[in-house]
């Protein structure tokens, strides 16, 4: 799949997109399902993200949560946290807003092929990897094992909780949920993500691990990977930092010398270990 | 190109005709300094000027400008905006024309920045060369940005009583031959300008202990070094330095609504990568917290990232930087204290 940054007319023209559907996904995340004018396709790779206007409030970058396998729409997990998303969330079916995008290197899904895939996300960090999910699952004769780990922090902040759900029931996934803390009626696994690691044995030279979650994670979650002898160029994380162009020119997304938005949001372990700035 | 003669009396002349048909900046006096301004009169210009407060980086990339106009609905509209007007920059130095041929480098590797190089497209440089340093400051040679090899649609040497004028380009030399009042320069005209040039170089001393290229291995080596640390305890975190770098170019985007909260406009701000606010994202997060960090950061960027991805030094040893700082934090000490704790 050949990736594409948008290059028609000014570099900063928004293409606009109706909402179809907003799903509710937890107290702080909605989903929300999105077409193109004119019925355009978004053609993302797995992984890359938009730039998302709201007229009038301003741009925030947004990793796309659907695979492009599914066409026609794509969907945005949007945490309301910021003045672009907090006023995204007050949005609903029929209104619109600006997508430019989209932007930046995904997942190299055809390196992935025939490899098992090992996929460890924390909290909101699954909203990048549903998209490279759903494709894999899509094309599912194509990939080795699929292993999910997901942590979050406690049950009412799990998301997806319908898609982990028919994901569990698979047998062609294997899956393993916790959550750092939880109430009685938990019946699951509670720790760190990092607990789930022992129970899972991983052929390390045929593995690509991904990951995403918050900075934290990724320094334990990494060690893990590594621990488990997974080559370090077959580590792939995703990264966040405040594109405010999406195209290399306005450096907020900088890590050391590397914009993240051209060259990201997708590294290879390898790629960033020689970047002090990248993980902290 | 051709060389041609050009009386300075007639400069004004020059400047007066072409304000006909282009927005002529050029340096001018401003409360005791020079900046680069639209000339009102064309005796305004002071080709004389040893340094501006800011290089014409704003002429390109203003501090603020209009990238959308959109209105809100279901679907909004949202109109880019064009820039038609055509600017001939007059005076600008060795230093500032390098400084721009790194920014029309960012502004188009990659991905063509539309409205920097619409104004970029319609603009014609005329560069003036210097015979001496600005001031104590001043390090252009050490950063091989006293020689210019291109970006000028004309360059001026001060011969005295004439200018040498080359064209560098076809536009240039209309402009030359459309404008000005010029003659083919003599065998004579050119052995005084070869004089003139090689006589000029001795005079800037102030250099770098090494030489530019070598700036990048330098600072791999030195990312740890204290010296981050100890000039974070002065440095203020100001951004004084990113604004008055000619090569500084990173951006805001902000929204601004009309008060009937229906149409606005989206415009992007000069930003610096030495205010806190700069790498923080919605979550709170800031991935370059400290001080010695972001200072860090900046000279990366002038001695080694800019130098990887464009093949041009981010600093062209104006000195703007040391001016405007109210604690003196000073590139060239900067960089030598780096380059000898190398080789102790």
């Amino acid at each position: 799949m050949e990736e594409q940054t948008q290059t028609s007319g000014s570099l900063y023209l928004p293409r606009m997109a109706e909402i179809l559907q907003t799903r509710r996904l937890t107290e702080k995340e909605n989903l929300f399902t999105l077409r193109l004018e004119r019925g355009q396709s978004l053609a993302q790779h797995p992984g890359q993200f938009v730039e998302v206007s709201l007229f009038g409030i301003g741009e925030a970058p947004i990793s796309v949560s659907s695979s492009p396998t599914r066409n026609g729409t794509f969907e945005l997990c949007v945490r309301a946290v910021g003045d672009v998303t907090n006023a995204m969330h007050q949005m609903g079916v029929g209104e619109w807003l600006g997508i430019r995008g989209p932007f930046g290197h995904g997942f190299p899904v055809e390196k992935m092929r025939g490899k098992d895939l090992l996929f460890a996300a924390g909290g909101l960090g699954l909203a990048p990897l549903r998209s490279l999910i759903q494709f894999v699952l899509d094309e599912r004769e194509s990939f080795g094992r699929v292993i999910f780990l997901y942590g979050s922090r406690n049950p009412s902040e799990l998301l997806f909780r319908e898609e982990l759900d028919e994901w569990a029931h698979r047998n062609d996934i294997e899956f393993h949920l916790t959550v750092d803390r939880a109430g009685p009626e938990w019946t699951g696994h509670v720790g760190v993500i990092t607990t789930l690691f022992p129970g899972v044995a991983v052929n390390p030279r045929s593995t690509v691990a991904v990951t995403c979650g918050p900075p934290i994670m990724y320094r334990f979650v990494l060690i893990e990977l590594l621990a488990k002898g997974i080559p370090e160029s077959q580590v792939y994380l995703s990264l966040e930092r405040r594109m405010k162009c999406g195209v290399g020119k306005c450096g907020h997304c900088q890590i050391n010398g590397v914009y993240c938005c051209q060259e990201g949001p997708v590294f290879s372990y390898a790629q960033i270990k020689g970047l002090k700035e990248a993980i902290g | 190109m051709a060389l041609w003669i050009l009386s300075k009396k007639k400069t004004a002349d020059w400047a007066q005709r072409l304000m006909a048909n282009y927005e002529v900046v050029g340096p001018v006096a401003k409360d005791g300094a020079f900046v680069f301004a639209p000339l009102r009169r064309p005796e305004e210009l002071r080709l004389d000027y040893p340094i501006t407060l800011q290089s014409p980086k704003a002429y390109f990339l203003p501090p603020e400008e209009t990238l959308l106009r959109f209105r809100r609905g279901a679907p909004p509209e949202a109109e880019p905006v064009h820039q038609e007007r055509r600017r001939v920059l007059f005076g600008v130095h060795p230093c500032d024309i390098n400084a721009t041929w790194l920014l029309d480098l960012a502004f188009s590797q990659d991905t063509l920045d539309t409205p920097y190089m619409e104004r970029r497209e319609r603009a014609l440089i005329v560069g003036l060369d210097c015979l001496t340093p600005c001031d104590e400051h001043s390090f252009c040679k050490s950063m091989g940005s006293l020689e210019v090899t291109g970006g000028y649609d004309i360059f001026l040497t001060d011969l005295g009583e004439v200018y040498a004028a080359e064209a560098g380009t076809e536009a240039g030399q209309k402009l030359l031959e459309q404008y000005a009042e010029i003659t083919p320069a003599s065998a004579e005209d050119t052995a005084r300008l070869n004089t003139v040039l090689s006589e000029k170089w001795t005079r800037f001393t102030r250099k770098l202990s090494l030489e530019p290229e070598d700036l990048a291995e330098m600072l791999e080596q030195t990312y740890d070094n204290p010296l981050w640390e100890e000039l974070a305890k002065k440095c203020l975190g100001c951004g004084s330095c990113n604004l008055v770098c000619p090569t500084c170019y990173c951006f805001d985007v902000q929204d601004r609504m009309k008060l009937n909260l229906q149409e606005g406009d989206r415009r992007r701000l000069w930003d610096g990568c030495m205010l806190k606010d700069f790498t923080r994202v919605a979550s709170g997060e800031v991935f370059r917290e400290h001080r010695s960090g972001r200072l860090r950061h900046r000279f990366y960027r002038k001695g080694k990232y800019m130098y990887e991805d464009y093949g041009r030094f981010g600093c062209v040893g104006c000195g703007r930087c040391v001016r405007a700082c109210l604690v003196k934090i000073d590139p060239v000490e900067v960089f030598n204290t780096l380059d000898a704790s190398c080789k102790v």
